[in-house]
């Protein structure tokens, strides 16, 4: 049998392709959290618990109102990303005036709030979310048992992530979004509504932590504490890409997500700290990032 | 003004002893130390701190005629941050004893303390026979269950039914050795043999790529040496590998109501486990499910029955001994009899070990269930000579002397 590395080809390519799927999501989330902290300048702490919201949200739809997987993926994205809207406008435009400290600390604060209540309220066990009829079952790819669901995740997160780069770097509205960032007196004077448009960012971000939510409830327990074990990683993924660039982050989940799959054959113990190791390399060698452009 | 200040401080200790001095006859107070906010909270959880003041109630609130009060913290799964509210709780809050104690490297580190400081601590919540073991403790008890009850439970029953090859998949902790080792051990006593094993860090997300390695390792049975959150992702993505059509097996070692629960029939139906309570087993324990299911919208497990049963033997010793001096209460413990909803005629080793019968349970098919919370058949008792390691075999030096 073929190997690399010791490793049996079958295996090394299934592994390669799980750490694929687990890219996707570090690739999603590190995307809101980027285009918040690129746009905003806010680190958005609260990212985690707006994922996690986001699963919630489709088992409350499923359980409650009998709303199935397809009208949820549209329908979570926007509860949350409207509530995300609500919050901006309320409470975390009140921060942009002083250190970003102040904003990392808010949105914190905010996270553990949410995620202790709903631990009170539906316990840390999870609730399960079955997988849509459709996408249930698996195809033998020869390497490996690829659930069907899984492989809609990578395309669906691909596409995701590629739309929402174009939005921003090819379409007027990202136009007028980068404008406002890099001088956002001189873009209001044009008679453009910036403080609207930071508002419209945060929403955005929020709803594509959420939209990863549902893509996760079929896969883990929906449960308080998913947002918590995945939010630090997804930081890491952001600093490793370069904090603010979109590009970088989404390219760098995809990799950091690969680099984790592999390290869980070779050493799994050391599979939950291998990506801040890089982190670590990174920001010794390339300080902005891989992606990031030297302030 | 030098003196003054040591005069100050000398005055200032010499009250607070005295004061705790006072206080630790006036009252009696246990402290319900596990995770309330981990992967671990339903396992345990509040819900023990719950179950513990059912026990002061039913007991008449008062023993030796001084009140008795619970005291609960969240030691976060952490080792440090326990040791610190334990010497806390010991010292300058006149805690008598310490119970629950999920999680393993908790427990270990807890029960040093206790044994240190000449204090009672009941586990009800961790596995690792090592508590009873090498590092056992003449003020320790070990009350619910072990990793070699589970072992020996769910373990011998899937050996018997042709399961002879295993893989593990191991919490990468002190409870995960010990549960993967006593099952490994019991496996290869029985004719079976152990081909790989994975370890992966507690609270895991993805457990895909350690499926992948289990499944094309070619095992009859996929060990599940984890708990809590982990062992509810690891059955609900292996059933998305097609791991179980593909015909191996999973046994979950540590899995309990509340994680079946969690998981809901549809995915959990099958399942061998091993618990050492049911609330759906006899009349009397359902009195005490419904009772718990009012106080805390959920029925208990081995761990809330275990920690009722716990407080309540705790506070009977107390009471026999007539002093809540340690020492005391600890030689009572160790002579008198377990009878209660969780425990019949249960009897406890000089390694501290609480002997009694654990059951091996099925989780039902969900047109199966009657009522909601009605999750297992019991497919057999295993007596608690079975279940638990002859004291003399344990390893701790108290059981020669």
């Amino acid at each position: 049998m073929t190997t690399i590395f010791g490793i049996p080809l079958q295996a090394f390519l299934g592994q390669l392709l799980i750490g694929l799927i687990n890219g996707s999501f570090y690739a999603l989330l590190s995307l809101g959290l980027a285009i918040i902290f690129g746009l905003l300048r806010v680190i958005n702490f609260a990212h985690g618990a707006q994922y996690m919201l986001g699963a919630f949200v489709a088992w409350l739809l499923l359980s409650h109102f009998g709303i199935g997987y397809w009208p949820t993926l549209i329908l979570a994205p926007l509860l949350v990303g409207f509530l995300g809207a609500v919050i901006e406008r309320t409470m975390l435009r009140r921060l942009y005036s002083l250190d970003p400290l102040y904003g990392l600390l808010f949105t914190f604060g905010l996270a553990l709030t949410v995620e202790g209540t709903f631990r009170y309220l539906y316990g840390s066990s999870g609730q399960p979310y079955a997988t849509p009829a459709l996408l249930a079952g698996g195809t033998n790819l020869g390497f490996m048992f690829l659930p069907i669901y899984r492989g809609w995740v990578i395309a669906f997160s691909l596409a995701v992530c590629l739309g929402t780069w174009l939005v921003i770097e090819k379409t007027k509205l990202g136009s007028y979004l980068r404008a406002a960032t890099e001088n956002p007196v001189l873009v209001q004077s044009f008679g453009i509504n910036v403080p609207f448009l930071l508002t419209l960012t945060y929403g955005l971000g929020a709803a594509l932590a959420a939209l990863a939510g549902v893509l996760a409830a079929p896969i883990y327990q929906v449960s308080p504490l998913m947002g918590s074990n995945i939010i630090i990683i997804v930081f890491a993924v952001v600093v490793v890409g370069g904090m603010g660039s979109i590009m970088g982050a989404i390219i760098t989940g995809y990799m950091l997500g690969v680099a984790e799959g592999l390290t869980k054959v070779f050493y799994p113990e050391a599979s939950n700290i291998v990506i801040f190791v890089i982190m670590a390399f990174v920001l010794l060698i390339r300080p902005a990032g891989l992606f990031g452009r030297d302030a | 003004m030098h003196k003054n200040l040591i005069a100050t401080l000398a005055l200032m200790l010499a009250s607070s002893t005295a004061a705790l001095a006072d206080a630790s006859d006036g009252r009696v107070k246990i402290g319900i130390l596990n995770d309330q906010s981990g992967v671990y909270a339903d396992f345990g959880g509040k819900s023990s701190y719950e179950a513990a003041l059912m026990a002061v109630e039913d007991f008449g609130g008062k023993v030796l005629g001084v009140p008795v009060e619970v005291v609960t913290a969240d030691h976060q799964n952490k080792p440090d941050i326990a040791s610190n509210i334990a010497r806390q709780w010991y010292d300058t809050e006149q805690v008598d004893s310490i119970m629950e104690l999920t999680t393993s490297s908790v427990a270990l580190a807890v029960q040093a303390i206790s044994k240190e400081k000449k204090k009672v601590n009941i586990v009800t919540g961790a596995a690792t026979t090592e508590l009873t073991g090498k590092q056992c403790s003449p003020y320790g008890f070990h009350w619910a269950y072990d990793t070699h009850s589970l072992a020996v439970g769910t373990g011998g029953a899937l050996v018997k039914q042709g399961g002879d090859s295993w893989f593990f998949l191991t919490a990468d902790y002190a409870f995960g050795y010990s549960l993967e080792e006593n099952t490994a051990n019991f496996v290869k006593e029985n004719g079976g043999s152990v081909v790989g094993a994975v370890r992966h860090p507690l609270a895991t997300t993805d457990f895909s790529s350690f499926l992948l390695q289990a499944q094309s390792s070619g095992a009859k049975v996929i060990g599940l040496a984890n708990a809590g959150l982990d062992t509810s992702n690891a059955i609900k993505q292996a059933a998305e590998f097609g791991i179980v059509q593909g015909g191996q097996r999973l046994a979950a070692l540590l899995f309990t109501l509340a994680e079946v629960h969690g998981l809901g029939l549809e995915a959990a139906q099958g399942l061998t486990l091993t618990e050492g309570f049911y609330w759906n087993r006899d009349e009397e324990s359902a009195k005490f499910g419904k009772r718990f299911m009012e106080r805390t919208g959920k029925m208990p497990n081995m761990v809330h029955a275990g920690t009722y049963s716990a407080v309540l033997q705790y506070l009977k010793a107390i009471e026999k001994a007539g002093s809540d001096d340690a020492d005391a209460v600890a030689k009572e413990l160790h002579a008198l009899p377990v009878n209660d909803v969780f425990a019949q005629n249960g009897t406890v080793a000089p390694n501290g070990r609480m002997i009694h019968d654990m059951y091996l349970l099925e989780v039902k098919k969900p047109d199966e269930s009657k009522e909601p919370w009605d999750y297992f058949k019991v497919l057999a008792t295993i007596p608690g000579k079975d279940a638990f390691i002859d004291p003399a075999q344990s390893g701790c030096d108290l059981v020669k002397s």
